[in-house]
């Protein structure tokens, strides 16, 4: 439904919980608003002031107050509490990782670092301006900070963002269901080239990720 | 002080042509006078303010093109004709910065807060007129240090009315210097007019009221002040605090903000927050007061259950202590914290809907009258709703993650600083128009500002809310410089010119103003036949506001077609015996 409401594709495991919620919220909302409206209207038609009307003077309806005092309530701590795990998975815990990252905003670029062939983020990683590589279908854990100001790393085909802070490292995890390319914008503004910051996420089949991987090594040398 | 004493020192009459011009126009202490000088300052500010926001929706139709006219406009605002991203920066920030300081803040609490609470609580003035002078030329300095800033080299701020560290922190980041230290003095020293204001009007509703007038026969606008100033005093403190850290690590070479001095970002953003959201509610409530002076007013009917609506308002500025965490969701901080403050500020959503259906409920059954101020009215409180369900979106934690930082919010925002504040100041001139300045505004010409402004305004904001499902982050001045965005620019084109046409639409609440106030039909005491007790008092009232002796109250405040009385209203001020002598 989401995509005829202008969403971009999603491509994220936990994405579809995020969409749910969303059309959710959108439902309410949408009912809310029309019987508010529908009130409203009817209303200001049927109680228009003609010649010869007076207003029925009515002070209040204690009764009616508490019950819809009641049901807002109800409704919106639902809400809360039907938010609370997505929230906590996505933010707290998530699965074990199973491809490392280390990503770190500058003014006015992202900067990708991927562990050496050593798997480690040592003296043989490699850091590429704006490109993420990733394979499909693997757990994503990126370690994120920045070097300057705040930033912030927006996956829009995966609902995904997250701050970059400096002097934080903050860990964010993401799982790429479908392959592409996908834009990485920067979402807090960073400055005079906050406009036009973005990384382009690339999401391929492990083969392919390998080969790009070793090509960077390669050209690092 | 008491009623004689007031009397004694100002006199009944005539004390205001011994004082002169420049005690009269300029360094009043009249709450009146002070009262239109915020405004008049105010409504020239919104003309800059607004054209901030013109010059980004021309940018965010056409980026990166010449336009001869911007050559006309300082070195800070455009260069080489064309709006770069460095001037789109100071634009967006100079807009909220102007928008929510020097617009909003100023007509609610500083023009109408003044204008309203002595005339409705039946005091002849504020209880320190010099303090209250002083609240208004204090706020002026403010504003000229925040004008100033737009000459300087570098340009104005440009980090966002948020201002964000180490952002706004560190000049070189920004390529602002002496603007962005304007911007926190300036805020600074507007922090403490408003301080001396909210003094003001706490003491005055306290102490002053006048006999018969408890605190539940006072008419909500004034209750909605009396909370509003409150929370001013309390959050004001924690703001300017945050400005003189901000400048201390800008000039003094402190590191409260900045990571490799051992300063933390985040701490920035909680004392921001802290201040920030009461300080939308600041904005917000007074115009919740508006609307339902206005629609029990024109709906000749009692509010609809009013001691909720007071409590509904007391209980919101309660809450909007503990909600600031919700502008903090991705921010890095404790995710745990977010789960919490997704709470309160779902919490938070319910006083302000049962305010939206005893509005409803005051409208049903009554008599209801469309006049310019009315429509204005309604609107506040049809606009309030969308961009109150908007908010439960961005209080859900995990939708947040998608629309936070993009037009989603911007819609939000827009939907309940214009929908809601703004339309409760159109509707609140043109109400007390005749009380400020005897004379009536010319119907006709409100509706068309009305209706106008109506159709524009929505078809400005509402597609922002599709430009934030589509992703569009804020603050880029180049939509096109991201393939994802580039479908939705003709949405972009559509809104910049639904802007242009409200912007325009502007000129003829203004042109109503001026014209009214030379030719505007002559205004009686009470044009509105209504109940508060401002309506008691000559239109424009004098110096110490009633000729005579104070008035007395003998009930609340919207006692509208009530079986006591043969008309359709029935005055605070009015002794019982004159009623029931009406009703036989």
């Amino acid at each position: 439904m989401l995509e005829h409401l202008w969403f971009p594709h999603d491509i994220s495991t936990f994405g579809p919980q995020i969409d749910w919620l969303f059309i959710l919220i959108f439902w309410i909302t949408v009912i809310v608003w029309a019987l508010v409206m529908i009130a409203m209207v009817t209303f200001m038609v049927r109680y228009r002031h003609r010649p010869g009307r007076k207003a029925e003077y009515i002070e209040g309806n204690p009764r009616l107050e508490v019950v819809w005092t009641t049901a807002t309530a109800v409704i919106l701590i639902a809400l809360a509490l039907m938010s609370k795990s997505t929230w906590a998975e996505i933010k707290e815990h998530g699965p074990p990782g199973q491809v490392f990252y280390q990503v770190a905003g500058k003014q006015f670029n992202w900067e990708i670092t991927y562990p050496g062939p050593d798997g480690k983020f040592g003296p043989k990683a490699v850091t590429v301006e704006n490109e993420m590589h990733v394979p499909i279908n693997q757990v994503v854990r990126i370690e994120l900070t920045s070097k300057d100001v705040i930033h912030s790393f927006f996956v829009p085909s995966m609902r995904l963002k997250q701050d970059a802070v400096p002097g934080r490292t903050i860990h964010v995890w993401f799982q790429a269901r479908e392959p592409g390319t996908y834009a990485i914008p920067c979402a807090e503004l960073c400055g005079f080239g906050h406009s036009g910051m973005q990384g382009t996420l690339t999401v391929e089949s492990e083969a392919d990720f390998q080969k790009w991987l070793k090509d960077q090594y390669a050209n690092q040398q | 002080m008491s009623s004689t004493a007031a009397v004694a020192v100002h006199g009944a009459h005539g004390e205001q042509h011994e004082l002169g011009f420049w005690r009269t126009y300029i360094f009043s202490e009249d709450h009146k006078m002070i009262g239109r000088q915020f405004l008049f300052v105010a409504l020239f500010m919104m003309s800059i303010g607004g054209l901030m926001a013109m010059l980004m929706r021309l940018d965010l139709a056409w980026p990166d093109t010449q336009f001869s006219f911007l050559s006309i406009l300082p070195q800070s605002l455009q260069n080489d004709s064309a709006i770069t991203a460095n001037t789109y920066n100071a634009e967006f920030t100079m807009h909220a910065t102007i928008m929510i300081f020097f617009v909003i803040m100023p007509i609610l609490v500083g023009c109408f807060g003044n204008f309203l609470i002595p005339l409705m609580i039946g005091a002849r003035d504020m209880a320190f007129p010099k303090l209250n002078m002083l609240s208004f030329w204090v706020s002026a300095g403010a504003g000229v240090l925040m004008m100033a800033s737009f000459w300087v080299p570098g340009g104005p701020a440009a980090a966002g009315w948020t201002s964000y560290a180490p952002l706004s922190a560190v000049p070189l980041y920004t390529g602002v210097d002496w603007g962005q230290n304007l911007w926190c003095m300036s805020l600074i020293v507007l922090g403490v007019g408003s301080l001396m204001g909210s003094i003001n009007y706490i003491t005055t509703i306290i102490n002053m009221r006048t006999k018969g007038m408890t605190f539940f026969r006072m008419p909500l606008v004034i209750w909605s002040l009396f909370i509003t100033a409150i929370l001013l005093l309390l959050a004001l403190p924690v703001l300017t605090t945050a400005l003189a850290l901000l400048l201390f690590d800008r000039m003094g070479g402190t590191h409260f903000f900045l990571p490799p001095g051992g300063g933390e970002p985040l701490l920035w953003q909680h004392l921001f927050w802290f201040f920030g959201h009461p300080e939308v509610y600041i904005m917000i409530l007074p115009g919740m007061g508006i609307a339902s002076e206005l629609i029990a007013t024109f709906s000749r009917k009692p509010i609809f259950g009013y001691r909720a609506m007071a409590y509904a308002m007391a209980s919101i500025a309660f809450l909007s202590w503990v909600v600031w965490g919700h502008h903090m969701f991705q921010s890095g901080m404790d995710p745990a914290l977010g789960t919490g403050f997704m709470l309160t500020t779902m919490v938070i959503g319910v006083p302000s809907a049962i305010k939206t259906f005893n509005w409803l409920g005051t409208l049903y059954k009554g008599d209801i009258h469309y006049t310019a101020a009315m429509l204005n009215g309604l609107s506040f409180v049809a606009m309030f709703v969308i961009g109150g369900l908007s908010g439960i979106f961005m209080a859900c934690t995990p939708v947040d993650m998608y629309i936070h930082d993009t037009y989603f919010i911007v819609a939000h925002i827009h939907y309940v600083l214009f929908g809601g504040s703004l339309f409760a100041v159109f509707g609140a001139i043109t109400y007390w128009f005749p009380k400020m300045f005897g004379r009536m505004m010319n119907e006709k010409l409100g509706k068309v500002h009305f209706w106008i402004t109506f159709v524009a305004f929505n078809c400005t904001f509402f597609p922002m809310h599709i430009l934030g499902m589509g992703g569009h982050m804020r603050r880029i001045y180049n939509p096109t410089q991201y393939d994802f965005l580039k479908p939705l620019e003709p949405i972009n084109m559509f809104i910049s010119i639904s802007a242009f046409v409200l912007g325009a639409a502007q000129f003829l609440l203004l042109a109503n103003m001026i014209w009214s106030y030379f030719r505007g039909e002559k205004a009686v005491e009470n044009p509105w036949h209504a109940n508060t007790l401002e309506w008691s008092a000559p239109s424009p009232p004098r110096h110490g506001n009633w000729p005579g002796a104070l008035p007395v109250v003998y009930r609340g405040p919207y006692e509208y077609s009530s079986p006591e009385s043969a008309e359709d209203y029935l005055p605070q001020w009015q002794a019982a015996e004159a009623a029931t002598a009406a009703a036989d």
